[in-house]
């Protein structure tokens, strides 16, 4: 078993990071993360693994020290939260543009403007959609726990590797505060070989330059580089969908739920279920991919879905899209820094779902 | 004897720089831009740091250097040249690193991560193309067009009034502790050519010693943007550019130099 240890989820990915090898991280405060520098800060990873950190002047300028460090093929990220994550979209767009790897932490909190610090769920469309500018997706990762903020924060950058594509955990403040028992992965070696044909090293005398770039004037080809994206993104929803079913082998409805909302639903389904409401959990893992067909699979044989978000409801419409008018799908969720009660969801679900 | 005769290996004076690709120039003839990519790569030539060299690429007319310069290069966001300069330098401590930005892209968008970048001293090189206007959309107002200075968004010159000041960028990072080397030079005759080479050396060369930044600010020709003919935007440049833009070093070696 790994090291036990009761941490923060803030400070649980960053622990996370400095294990998996991360080369460098780049980050501006904003609460509720501001634990992620601070604790890395602590730390002094530069001692430790030789990672870099760095207090950047704005989340503008951090992302672009991230893309500069992806361009070499070092394993870099940032975090940040709502108003900074939008700062960073301009230069997000251009790490997926470039085909960048590298690893993004949004704790998510309510807006939109300044809004509030408490946490929220609404940056889904943001996070999953593109965000910025062009076609593009992200991997994006919903942790509901802890322990998964340190495990994604390594799945998180495998996965940013094997596609070359940013990956982002979308979490929110609960996550990103409370505190839970936490098992650590082993340290892992930071990377020491950079010969991928990609990756800026230096030109030598036997190989052509390398252009790290998102930019192709000449139309025709920027539609061929879009498309090769686009088969990246099904290669990633063939392969890499991932979610967690709680008592969905005989539900009749089922609620969809991601990050703190699934495990507040998690109660809602013991407290249906002694009420005689056979409902169930489908909380998806990977919010893209999202796990498109296995809603539609279970659409065939449910009354209804519920898509319960810290949101005025983002996901729900994947939610229809999966169900395609099969069946009943409705959203229930409190926002702007609430979080809804188990209660108040098992009053949501009797009253928009159950008959 | 004929001119095919006289065009022999032997008798070459000057060639291209292995730095530089075969690619043609994709800048308006006459602009300064094309020398200051040549005299870049001179440098990186005879210092024999090609394997060692990465450069950052802005948004402007020269987001294409990097199919000219036969070097590793990124090309950065409008404006944060210097911060992706600042991931990759971060990383690769021992790499030579240089952004190459036009006024647009360092002083009006970018105006935060120069300024962080120089006051943290990062080991890095700013090459600094300053042509007073935005050349690649248009010839629109720059942060560096003069008062009284025509552009297409200051059709009947720049009013300071209702429009601001140009900023002298330059000189303001180089009272930055961070600043290492801040000068400003020209390529729009031999002599300067020849100093404005002296000052990119000179600042490639900084790198070694990790003291700092260094910014080589080149006052240019937009021929195209200001409307007249090359050799008349180089006399426009150095009536009007210069006295607002003076030539010279700033900084050397970490000491302010002594305005006489
Ligand atoms: C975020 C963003 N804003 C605006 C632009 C449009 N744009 C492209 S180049 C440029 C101005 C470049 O001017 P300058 O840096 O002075 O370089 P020059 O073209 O004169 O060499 C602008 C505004 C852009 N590409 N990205
Ligand atoms: S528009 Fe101006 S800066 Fe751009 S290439 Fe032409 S002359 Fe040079």
């Amino acid at each position: 078993m790994g090291e036990l240890k009761l941490m923060k989820g803030n400070e649980a990915v960053a622990e996370a990071a400095i294990r998996a090898g991360a080369d460098a991280y780049f980050g501006y405060p904003i609460t509720p993360q501001s634990e992620v520098m601070e604790y890395l800060a602590l730390q002094q990873p530069h001692k430790r693994t030789g990672m870099v950190l760095l207090q950047a002047e704005s989340e503008i300028a951090a992302i672009n020290m991230v893309y500069g460090a992806a361009s070499t093929g070092k394993r870099a990220m940032t975090s940040s939260s709502s108003p900074g994550i939008s700062l960073k979209q301009e230069g997000i767009s251009y790490l997926a543009g470039a085909e960048l790897p590298c690893l993004i932490l949004n704790v998510v909190r309510g807006g939109p403007g300044l809004g509030t610090i408490q946490p929220s769920q609404a940056d889904y469309f943001q996070s999953t959609k593109g965000g910025g500018h062009g076609d593009y997706h992200l991997i994006v990762l919903a942790p509901s726990s802890v322990q998964e903020m340190a495990d994604f924060a390594k799945l998180g950058f495998e996965l940013a590797e094997k596609y070359r594509n940013p990956a982002m955990i979308l979490s929110d403040g609960v996550i990103g505060q409370m505190m839970e028992k936490v098992e650590l992965f082993e340290q892992q070696p930071r990377k020491s070989e950079f010969n991928e044909d990609w990756m800026l090293t230096g030109k030598t005398a036997d190989r052509k330059k390398r252009v790290v770039t998102s930019l192709d004037l000449e139309p025709t080809k920027m539609e061929k580089h879009n498309l090769a994206l686009i088969e990246k993104y099904r290669a990633m929803e063939e392969n890499e969908v991932r979610y967690e079913e709680i008592a969905c082998e005989d539900a009749e409805y089922i609620m969809v739920a991601y990050g703190s909302s699934a495990r507040i639903c998690q109660k809602t389904v013991q407290m249906a279920r002694e009420d005689g409401i056979k409902v169930g959990l489908l909380r998806p893992i990977t919010l893209f991919p999202f796990p498109k067909k296995r809603i539609a699979e279970l659409a065939n044989r449910v009354k209804g879905f519920l898509s319960v978000e810290m949101s005025s409801g983002q996901m729900v419409e994947d939610v229809k899209l999966a169900v395609n008018g099969k069946t009943k799908v409705e959203h229930y969720g409190r926002m702007g820094g609430m979080i809804h009660s188990p209660e108040q969801v098992l009053c949501g679900l009797n009253e928009f779902l159950v008959d | 004897m004929d001119i095919q005769e006289i065009i022999q290996p032997e008798n070459l004076v000057y060639e291209r720089t292995q730095c530089l690709t075969d690619a043609t120039l994709s800048y308006c003839p006459g602009c300064g831009h094309g020398v200051i990519h040549r005299l870049t790569m001179e440098v990186i030539e005879e210092m024999g740091i090609q394997q060692d060299t990465l450069g950052v690429a802005s948004v402007g007319c020269s987001v294409l250097a990097y199919d000219f310069m036969n070097i590793d290069m990124t090309q950065a966001p409008h404006g944060r040249a210097t911060a992706v300069a600042t991931g990759i330098k971060r990383c690769w401590p021992n790499k030579f690193v240089f952004t190459y930005q036009g006024d647009g892209d360092l002083a009006a968008i970018g105006t935060a991560e120069t300024i962080h970048t120089c006051n943290r001293g990062e080991n890095l090189l700013i090459i600094f193309v300053n042509n007073g206007i935005y050349g690649m959309t248009g010839g629109q107002m720059a942060p560096t067009t003069l008062p009284g200075m025509k552009s297409s968004t200051s059709p009947y010159g720049r009013d300071v009034e209702l429009m601001g000041n140009p900023i002298n960028i330059t000189d303001m990072v180089s009272r930055l502790p961070g600043t290492y080397f801040a000068t400003r030079q020209s390529v729009h005759k031999p002599g300067n050519v020849r100093k404005t080479k002296k000052a990119l050396r000179m600042a490639f060369e900084n790198q070694k010693l990790n003291k700092g930044t260094s910014i080589v600010e080149i006052v240019s020709n937009c021929n195209s943007g200001w409307k007249m003919t090359p050799a008349e935007s180089n006399k426009w440049m150095e009536e009007h550019m210069f006295p607002f833009y003076p030539l010279g070093d700033m900084k050397v070696n970490g000491e302010m130099v002594e305005k006489k």
